[in-house]
């Protein structure tokens, strides 16, 4: 699905990832740890092509990123959805707008039906004609994980997606997750969270890939 | 053509939504407006200077150069004997259609805007007026001024060439000028353009970021400014070019005397061009936004 084959990645003159290698399975479940700084959020980027790796290839669903066309890697972005960090939406679009907006920019159509029962799978159904700024954190993070799922993408990345929530919401975004992952979805989310993992654990078969000196690591033993 | 009428279709009609992803942007979008109509009211302008002076070389060009004068001047008791002689040349000059000596009512006509018509001109020692209408080949100058000079000595032919020639070559200039002017109305209405798109662009980057991670092609992203910019650029431009067509249809109309000031306005088939500068305003802001469009996108991933 994602390969990633003896890939680096450099800011200037320094190396901040180095030489990783990386199967993404599909239906796979990982989780990457690291220290803050470590490259995690570098790591995803590579995945989703909003960077290109300074050596080595990444390869997603059988192409180089690096020898694909602007329009190909937009296309390659509709099979992957990111929940990031800081979730970042249209300020003057309504929730549901927002949550349509990968259908909205691929031109295609909008069923509405469906996208009430979206909003209401991450219990945002009385929220969808709220502006994101009245959105609490929790809510931004659950809106943004229905955004990266509405285009029913292979695979979903989720750049710490509990950082700015309660072990609650933490919980109840990771179950959204895994269900995700029992239909069928390759899941990666970055996280510095270890109960996070252990509870994901409990529910899932996970890898955990571990960034530590500038290489990824397998780290389930550490768990 | 075909391909061209499609795209022009989907412009217009089928992507609001894509216009609805990008926030209002006031302030653009009024510069846009406000910098359209009045490159296009000073475009009206420029064309109708255009016209009056492409009116004005053309008249000079070809009405003035069929015609010339013979002015007599002579002592009162030689004159009509020198206005003979002078017919005597010209009826056996080749090249000259017709001739005839301007009767005193006339010549008095057209000294009366200068010296009054109460001025008993009569009493002035005026000197006689011959015109003349070249034939299909015209005539041999030089060799008329010679034979006259020999025949009637005070005779002196005037064959407007010499004030004609710079005042063509005035008229001339004007049009081209004109002409520059309007390219440099579009050149300037680009750079505002494409200056406010570039404003729009920075200030929605955190909109197009979100636009391209969930997966919108640069042209979506583009298209949703370049309909905008466009659409309002036609709009100002209309504004501007029917102001500035209802002020130039409201400047008094002249004679043929009444100057070049007077001819500035559109005749027939000509008022048709302001009517295209809505168009011309469109293209050059679709063009000049989808380039800065294209050009800022490029820069993210």
């Amino acid at each position: 699905m994602i390969e990633l084959e003896n890939v680096s990645y450099g800011y200037g003159s320094g190396e901040l990832l180095t030489e990783m290698s990386l199967k993404l399975a599909p239906g796979s479940f990982h989780f990457l740890t690291g220290p803050s700084g470590a490259g995690k959020t570098t790591f995803l980027k590579l995945l989703y092509a909003e960077l290109m790796p300074s050596a080595g290839q990444v390869i997603a669903f059988g192409s180089d990123v690096r020898s694909m066309a602007r329009d190909d890697i937009a296309l390659l972005r509709r099979r992957v959805g990111v929940v990031h960090q800081d979730c970042q939406f249209l300020d003057h679009l309504s929730l549901a707008e927002n949550v349509a907006l990968p259908l909205t920019v691929a031109d295609r159509e909008i069923d509405t039906r469906e996208l009430v029962e979206l909003l209401a799978w991450v219990g945002l159904k009385a929220q969808m004609d709220s502006l994101p700024p009245a959105l609490s954190g929790g809510e931004r993070q659950r809106a943004a994980l229905a955004r990266a799922v509405i285009m029913a993408p292979d695979v979903i990345l989720a750049d710490e997606p509990t950082g700015n929530v309660d072990w609650e919401m933490s919980l109840k975004l990771l179950t959204l997750l895994v269900e995700l992952n029992r239909m069928g979805k390759t899941i990666v989310i970055a996280t510095h969270d270890m109960n996070l993992i252990r509870s994901a654990k409990a529910q899932v078969a996970a890898r955990v890939l571990r960034i530590k000196g500038r290489r990824l690591h397998l780290a389930g033993a550490d768990l | 053509m075909t391909r061209y009428l499609v795209l022009a279709r989907a412009f217009l009609a089928s992507d609001l939504q894509s216009d609805r992803v990008v926030p209002p942007s006031g302030f653009t979008a009024r510069l846009t407006v406000f910098a359209a109509a009045a490159m296009a009211f000073l475009a009206v302008f420029a064309l109708a200077l255009s016209f009056a002076a492409g009116r004005l070389s053309d008249r000079w060009s070809d009405a003035l150069a069929q015609s010339a004068t013979i002015r007599v001047s002579a002592p009162q008791d030689q004159i009509d004997r020198q206005v003979s002689a002078v017919m005597a040349v010209l009826e056996t000059t080749p090249g000259i259609a017709s001739s005839r000596q301007l009767p005193p009512e006339e010549t008095q006509a057209l000294l009366a805007p200068w010296f009054g018509p109460d001025l008993p001109v009569e009493t002035l020692p005026i000197p006689a007026l011959i015109e003349l209408v070249e034939g299909g080949g015209g005539f041999d100058a030089e060799g008329l001024r010679l034979r006259l000079q020999a025949e009637a000595p005070g005779a002196v032919l005037d064959d407007h060439d010499r004030w004609r020639r710079p005042l063509v070559a005035a008229a001339g200039r004007m049009k081209l000028l004109a002409t520059g002017s309007l390219l440099l109305i579009g050149a300037a209405m680009a750079a505002m353009i494409t200056l406010a798109a570039q404003a729009a662009l920075a200030a929605n980057g955190q909109v197009i970021r979100v636009l391209r991670l969930v997966g919108a092609r640069d042209v979506y992203i583009a298209r949703a400014f370049v309909r905008r910019f466009t659409l309002r650029a036609a709009g100002g431009a209309a504004v501007g070019a029917a102001l500035a067509m209802i002020a130039v249809a409201l400047i008094p109309a002249g004679d043929d005397g009444g100057g070049f000031l007077t001819g500035l306005s559109f005749e027939g088939g000509e008022w048709i061009w302001p009517l295209l500068l809505p168009l011309m305003a469109a293209g050059v802001a679709f063009a000049a936004t989808r380039a800065a469009a294209l050009r800022a996108l490029k820069g993210l991933m």
